[in-house]
């Protein structure tokens, strides 16, 4: 356990250092002209743009910062040969992977607790004050926390085998695919045969879907995200990337370093 | 027989190369070494012998294709055997956005070492490879010598019982050469074991109690420096004066003139022959000497009996 605190600790200081959280400059500097521009150009629906705007933004550079980081994690140690030392260390390759999963997971909740204390801030802002369904936005954050830690692991793992570039197209084709994983279920095509609608079924169920995570349109409305859709979001999160994480570490178990 | 530190069986690796990967080249057949408990013994060998294989293939950086080793008579697929061992890479790399400081006490995390132990170890370390007053310096901002001794430092942080180290000298002027010098020499006075490539056969000559001498992926040789030298000694050399007035002698016409001095080789059954011949004409000797071999001379026999091979291992992807 030790030695998984230590990797995901080092590639924690590793982000900062390389000042990924920069990013959060960026997000303040649009939650602020959106705060003030907003109350100017869409009279009575202040709220709903602020929270729309704010829950897309840190989709965005987290989605962003998911894909290129945690391909990064483990191709960047390979090619700049960083690794060679540390698994000379007793340390085994899974715990490896995992210190590295655990360390970008938690750059990207701490970026995500900063971003949504901007967001909480515009909101202050254009309503001067908070109210009790302005508290809903935190599920919907969770959740694109979830979404994260699940893209985190799926560029791990396209990384563990294949070329960075690579890494990157199979990570982003596989979130995009997986936004339509359920509307894939119901496809009832009438041009298109029973096992083909089957093998279409089948893949959705494969694909991660990312639609588990998607609660924005509950929440820009004030509407609570009920209890059981973000239980079971949780639950599916977790299988879905210990399957993954599993998937990874023994790829990269036997892994070949150049 | 007493436990080896380092065991090695037929060991064996292949490289994937071509469209495909579906070609395959020898980089390491069937290699058969062991290395005993506190002894320097130095892996020598051209570039793409096969060196820095198995080296990796000791740190478990790769896989072999066949054969199996053993460090202090554990598996090298047992992770726990590696707390005894320090390890330093070939050109080594390492998280250039730590200082030294915070490089080594990240390494020393894995080691179990408890926060004191890690600042006064590191500390140590600073110290013994001069890097001192550099230890808040990001890594990106030292030079490639001043890398060389961080990988030395985290090598031998832990104090393992079995040092590896891989082309140690590269990159560094004559006084960081020296420095690595003391510090294995160190090493071995303390009675660790420590297994060091290089291709400087100098450095083999001066450090090593055994080396042993890979080309073309196969172990060409093993033993002392001296023992393999000796295999290839041959001939005497004399080195001496002749007076202004010595006649002109036949044995001359071999000799080899700098300054004053002249320089024979000869067979050694022509020696008092030929010390005779020159005592009389007045000659002042200088010097008589065995000629032997080289380390060099050894080595560079071996490579250019088997340079095809070696070129071809060299093409290997590496």
């Amino acid at each position: 356990m030790s030695n998984i605190r230590a990797v995901a600790a080092n590639t924690f200081r590793e982000a900062v250092r390389d000042r990924v959280l920069y990013n959060l400059v960026f997000f303040a500097l649009l939650m602020m002209a959106a705060a003030i521009l907003v109350g100017q150009i869409s009279i009575g629906i202040e709220r709903d743009v602020i929270i729309s705007l704010g829950l897309s933004a840190i989709s965005l550079v987290g989605i962003f910062i998911a894909v290129f980081l945690g391909v990064a994690l483990v191709s960047k140690e390979m090619d700049k040969r960083t690794l060679y030392a540390l698994l000379a260390k007793p340390v085994h390759r899974w715990e490896f992977l995992l210190g590295k999963f655990c360390g970008l997971v938690m750059t990207l909740a701490i970026n995500t607790a900063a971003m949504a204390l901007g967001l909480y801030a515009a909101l202050w802002a254009v309503q001067h004050a908070l109210k009790s369904s302005d508290a809903y936005i935190l599920t919907a954050i969770y959740l694109i926390l979830l979404k994260l830690a699940l893209i985190v692991a799926l560029a791990l793992l396209f990384s563990c085998f294949t070329t960075p570039f690579l890494a990157i197209l199979f990570t982003t084709g596989l979130y995009a695919a997986g936004l339509f994983a359920t509307d894939l279920r119901a496809v009832r095509a009438v041009h298109l045969d029973t096992a083909t609608l089957e093998f279409l079924r089948g893949i959705s169920y494969v694909l991660p879907n990312f639609q588990n995570f998607d609660v924005m349109g509950l929440v820009v409305h004030g509407r609570a995200v009920p209890a059981g859709f973000a239980g079971y979001a949780t639950i599916y999160a977790f299988l879905y990337i210990t399957i993954v994480l599993l998937a990874a570490m023994a790829i990269f178990s036997r892994r070949n370093l150049k | 027989m007493p436990q080896a530190a380092i065991e090695i069986e037929n060991l064996s690796k292949q490289y994937p190369y071509g469209f495909l990967n579906l070609r395959k080249k020898k980089s390491l057949e069937s290699l058969n070494l062991r290395v005993e408990e506190g002894e320097v013994f130095g892996f020598l060998g051209p570039n793409g012998a096969g060196k820095s294989t198995t080296i990796k293939l000791l740190m478990r950086l790769i896989f072999p294709d066949g054969g199996t080793a053993r460090i202090l008579g554990k598996s090298i697929d047992d992770v726990s055997m590696h707390a005894c061992i320090g390890y330093l890479p070939e050109q080594p790399y390492f998280y250039d956005y730590l200082t030294a400081y915070e490089l080594l006490d990240y390494f020393a995390r894995f080691h179990g070492l408890t926060a004191n132990d890690r600042r006064e170890r590191v500390q140590v370390m600073l110290q013994k490879v001069g890097l001192e007053t550099a230890k808040k310096i990001q890594l990106r901002k030292y030079s490639k010598g001043m890398l060389q001794r961080v990988g030395l430092a985290q090598a031998i942080l832990h104090r393992p019982q079995v040092v590896v180290l891989d082309e140690p000298m590269s990159g560094l002027d004559p006084l960081g050469r020296r420095e690595v010098r003391d510090i294995i020499l160190e090493l071995k006075r303390e009675g660790r074991t420590v297994l060091f490539s290089t291709h400087v056969l100098s450095d083999a000559e001066m450090l090593c109690d055994r080396v042993g001498v890979i080309v073309g992926g196969k172990l060409r040789g093993v033993g002392a420096p001296g023992e393999l030298v000796d295999m290839k000694a041959q001939g005497m050399e004399i080195l001496f004066e002749l007076p202004k007035e010595a006649p002109n002698l036949a044995l001359m016409s071999k000799a080899t003139r700098t300054g004053d001095r002249y320089r024979l080789e000869l067979q050694e059954t022509e020696l008092y022959a030929v010390l005779e011949e020159l005592k009389a004409v007045g000659a002042r000797i200088l010097l008589v000497s065995q000629i032997k071999g080289t380390l060099e001379e050894f080595f560079m026999n071996l490579v250019e009996t088997d340079r095809a091979q070696a070129s071809a291992v060299e093409v290997s992807g590496k």
